[in-house]
């Protein structure tokens, strides 16, 4: 007789955390800036999909809004060492955003409101592993987090998960972003704790 | 509102690791505008994942600095160029 519900395992005890190599838990959110934190008003904001042909896939706040979402529960690694277990979002799915996108490209290139750009394998975005996330906890993300919209990569270390997402550019070749270009590694997975270049 | 970076001389360490001379002194001009000014008048954030030096009057990046266990990285794309002070030299 199962007297033992699911739940009853569900719930990860700290102790027995798993956790990629080299990583430690912590519990607050630590935030990390390359620079100023833009300021992104939802009348203004925008997300788009450029393809390798040129064409343009574009959604309004509103527009994002109508889309369905779904709450993912993730854990976060950081490269600078540390994790965050189990953490609670809602956004849209990557897989919704690309459903009408028509491309044959590999790679893609996030960028942000600021500047900021992160390269990733297409195939990475896809198949439930990325979404565009508007609420963190329950509440509206804030822009030191990345609001108004973060993208949300969970499986990558967390420099992927650009905040103050702006866009996607699929293209043939692949073209190192922001953190790529300057010794952190090209693919980033805490598991193979690909940190730097060469890891 | 808090302001988020440090100046131009929380650079000073990182740099002196790979410069023979003071480079906090040195005077950048800015590849987005053009604006010249010390490095130690820069907007620095970080310093992880790596140290972002932005330029404080168009707030483009002039340069990057990351710390690897086995390398620096340093990326100056940003800057036009740096006036480094020196002596005369002895004739």
């Amino acid at each position: 007789m199962g007297i033992v519900s699911r739940g009853f395992f569900g719930r990860r005890r700290e102790g027995d955390a798993e956790l990629p190599p080299g990583q430690y838990l912590t519990h607050d959110f630590p935030v990390l800036s390359a620079g100023p934190t833009p300021r992104i008003g939802l009348d203004r904001w925008e997300f788009t999909i450029d393809t390798e042909t040129g064409e343009t896939h574009r959604w309004s706040w509103a527009d994002l809004m109508k889309l369905p979402s779904e709450t993912p529960t993730v854990d976060l690694h950081c490269v600078t060492k540390w994790s965050k277990l189990g953490t609670d979002w809602q956004g849209v799915s990557l897989d919704v955003l690309f459903e009408d996108v028509e491309t044959s490209a590999e790679y893609a290139l996030a960028y942000s409101y600021g500047g900021y750009t992160t390269n990733l394998p297409l195939e990475d975005l896809l198949d439930g592993k990325a979404w565009i996330t508007y609420k963190f906890d329950g509440e509206d993300l804030t822009p030191p987090h990345g609001g108004p919209a973060r993208l949300l990569v969970p499986h990558l270390y967390l420099w992927k998960s650009a905040k103050w997402v702006r866009g996607i550019r699929l293209m043939n070749e692949d073209w190192p972003g922001f953190w790529e270009t300057a010794g952190y590694h090209n693919y980033g997975d805490p598991w193979r704790e690909q940190r730097y270049q060469g890891d | 509102m808090s302001i988020d970076y440090l100046d131009g001389n929380a650079l000073a360490g990182p740099l002196g690791e790979i410069f023979a001379v003071e480079v906090t002194t040195a005077v950048g001009t800015c590849a987005g505008c053009g604006a010249a000014g010390p490095v130690a008048s820069l907007h620095v954030y970080g310093p992880e994942p790596g140290l972002v030096a932005r330029c404080p009057s168009c707030e483009e990046v002039v340069l990057r600095l990351v710390r690897t266990p086995d390398a620096v990285w340093l990326d100056m794309r940003g800057a036009i160029s740096l006036r480094i002070p020196m002596p005369e030299p002895r004739t």
